[in-house]
């Protein structure tokens, strides 16, 4: 066996695939350079991220993988787990040795993993796409802030702007500290100067905000309240579908 | 002004809460004019209500006025309860605001019938109007068509709106009778039958002509209203089934009744909605709709109830045990979907899987199914030698003492779906 360390991109577990065929390696464990521990016995291999090589093996692997495995490919390597990376690699290696078709074998471990982890990703940006909360800020600026499980924040923008196209928002990531805004023309990534301070109910201060949007958490939080049949109670249910360490976004669980 | 608004939603949210339809996916409405929305693909669920229901549209009634006296319903004119309206702006700018917040993913009409069926349906057709035309909105919008409203309002709604309903409230029409005197099926029947020519009327105009118009582009839906009448499940199941056939349906949904009056005729305040029974009716629904199940197979003369127990795809399998064990290495889709246990996800993976490897436990374990309950009605690569053959009676107990805590711990038994 051997190690291979890369630098977490996606660039670089793309180039580890292709040093893998350049040095024939057999069988590679590969860490990001964050979580690799020195040891004196085995120094292991440092990926050198390469974007000719990257683009050759990603090239590769759409000759042989669907548009949904190339996005699937895409949102497992999102979940940002170290055992992903390695499921990703070990993936890719077979896909490219193996005949067109082979990501239709679901008992093979790694087919398996990718398309499990890729469904947790999708699941966490479809969470993403119905828990964010905008408030419209006196600028007029919809703004929105999510702490997610994985990195989805890359998988949002075609959602809302098809959505929102005729006002401006921002959605930011607290977590990774970075965010998406859309300027009724394109969605770009921004990073904040000034972390914005979440305030108990999950808002942004009120002196930043429109004069009316008190109102419409106060209505959205009526609603809620008056939408709910108490005869039907059943918490348990309700925390499966909205778990609560997503409570915190929701203006409607604040009321 | 605060103070109003807040109170009007109170009661409308209110009153609109007992229809059960929340479904906003099915309409292919794309944002093309740069305004605001999209009704594309599948829905979103925005939230979940404390009972667990989904929130993705804002649900309310333009008002709780009705010169009506349905006894199921909250709105009846012989209730004595506050009543509201909204007016035409008030809904528009509520719809607006809550959208462009991300809270929803559109609106839900409903309305009490003040005055009578065309002034209520005029208004309705009013909102509609305006949030497509005036404020450019592509959202969701799903219109609850007023019985005994005009054709000519019927279809400029259907202009507009993505989904239209109306609501059969009791599955049989003695039942309706009984509690809602004033109303029939026949009432019923005659919007869904024109809104259902006029879509396929403009379903072929679009063919030829590619500037038609959208016709109510997500269908229509209906409910029943489930447990205060006493109509077996076989009943309900076929008139829903009947009204699939004959309307092209895109979804019925079933309403466990929940007491809301002190009448003679219905079940008295304060007893339990028939949550079990509700949830065994949309299982055996998706067993229709997606499992390729004949309506007749799950129900009939001999079998007229949904057991509590089991869910209906079992309590099937476990009456026809001649037709297991499955071999998952072999059988056609159609049979492996019908293995209590498999799902539609796990069953085309199986398929797919078993072209490389023939399968054994390990993978049939990994691939997602409940292999704890198939295994009874399933053969693949490593199954262990039958001795004998056990009959019904004995593999449901054993599913059912496996599966034990998990129906304890739940005892208001709103279980998914399989
Ligand atoms: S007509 Fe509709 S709103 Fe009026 S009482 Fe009957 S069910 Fe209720």
């Amino acid at each position: 066996m051997e190690l291979y360390i890369f630098d977490g991109s996606l660039e670089g577990l793309l180039t580890a695939v292709f040093e893998c065929y350049r040095r024939k390696s057999a069988i590679v464990k590969l860490v990001t350079e964050d979580r690799h521990v020195p040891d004196v016995f085995d120094s292991g291999y440092h990926v050198v991220s390469d974007r000719e090589k990257g683009k050759r093996v990603w090239k590769g692997l759409c000759a042989k993988l669907g548009k949904d495995w190339q996005l699937r490919f895409y949102k497992t390597y999102l979940s940002e787990q170290p055992e992903a990376f390695q499921h990703l690699l070990n993936f890719a290696r077979y896909i490219i040795d193996q005949p067109a078709g082979a990501s239709e074998n679901f008992a093979h471990s790694d087919v398996l993993a990718v398309s499990q982890t890729a469904q947790k990703v999708h699941r966490e940006k479809h969470r993403m796409e119905a828990f964010v909360r905008f408030q419209k800020t006196g600028d007029g600026i919809y703004y929105a802030h999510i702490e997610p499980d994985f990195d989805v924040l890359p998988l949002l923008p075609e959602h809302f702007q098809n959505r929102y196209a005729d006002q401006r928002w921002i959605i930011y990531d607290l977590k990774r500290k970075y965010g998406l805004y859309y300027d009724l023309e394109k969605t770009e990534e921004i990073e904040l100067d000034e972390a914005p301070q979440m305030s108990i109910i999950n808002a942004l201060p009120s002196n930043l905000l429109d004069p009316k949007e008190e109102l419409f958490t106060l209505l959205w939080q009526d609603y809620f309240k008056n939408t709910n049949i108490k005869a039907r109670k059943n918490i348990r249910l309700h925390v499966r579908h909205v778990p609560r360490r997503y409570w915190k976004y929701l203006s409607e669980k604040q009321g | 002004m605060y103070e109003r608004i807040r109170e009007k939603l109170g009661i409308l949210a209110d009153a609109a809460k007992y229809d059960v339809s929340c479904s906003s996916s099915g309409s292919n409405r794309k944002n093309e004019n740069k305004g605001i929305g999209d009704a594309e693909g599948t829905g979103i669920c925005h939230t979940y209500t404390e009972d667990g229901r989904c929130v993705s549209l804002l649900k309310i009634l333009l008002t709780n006025h009705c010169i009506y006296d349905c006894a199921f319903c909250v709105s009846r004119r012989s209730n004595d309860i506050k009543r509201a309206a909204f007016t035409v702006d008030e809904v528009v700018e509520l719809t607006m605001n809550f959208y462009r917040r991300n809270y929803i993913e559109g609106l839900f009409l409903s309305s009490g019938i003040f005055k009578d069926a065309d002034y209520t349906m005029e208004r309705l057709v009013c909102i509609v109007k305006k949030l497509r035309q005036e404020e450019r909105f592509n959202g969701y919008i799903h219109l609850k068509t007023i019985p005994g409203a005009s054709d000519e309002l019927l279809r400029e709604a259907g202009l507009f709106a993505d989904r239209m309903s109306i609501n059969l409230e009791m599955p049989t029409e003695t039942g309706l009778k009984l509690l809602a005197p004033e109303k029939s099926h026949a009432e019923v029947k005659k919007p869904l039958k024109y809104i259902q020519n006029s879509i396929t009327q403009f379903e072929n105009e679009k063919a030829l002509i590619k500037s038609v118009p959208r016709f109510v582009p997500a269908g229509q839906s209906t409910q029943i209203v489930v447990g205060a009448t006493p109509e077996t499940d076989k009943e309900i199941m076929h008139t829903a089934h009947a009204f699939y056939q004959n309307f092209s349906l895109k979804r019925v949904y079933y309403s466990g009744y929940i007491p809301i009056s002190n009448d003679s005729r219905l079940p008295v305040i304060g007893s339990q909605p028939p949550l079990i029974r509700e949830n065994r009716l949309y299982q055996a629904d998706w067993l229709m709709r997606f499992y390729g199940f004949k309506v007749q197979e799950i129900l009939n003369d001999v079998h007229p109830n949904l057991e509590a127990d089991v869910d209906p795809k079992l309590s099937w399998a476990l009456r026809n045990l001649d037709q297991f064990p499955v071999d998952i290495n072999t059988a056609d889709y159609y049979m492996i979907l019908r293995v209590p246990g498999i799902g539609v996800a796990s069953a085309l993976k199986i398929v797919q899987a078993r072209k490389f490897n023939r399968l054994y436990e390990s993978h049939l374990r990994k691939l997602g199914i409940a292999f704890r309950k198939a295994r009874h009605f399933i053969r693949y690569a490593d199954s262990p030698m039958q001795l004998k053959e056990f009959e019904a009676g004995h593999i449901k107990g054993l599913i059912l003492s496996e599966s034990k805590s998990k129906y304890q711990k739940n005892p208001d038994n709103q279980l998914s779906i399989f």
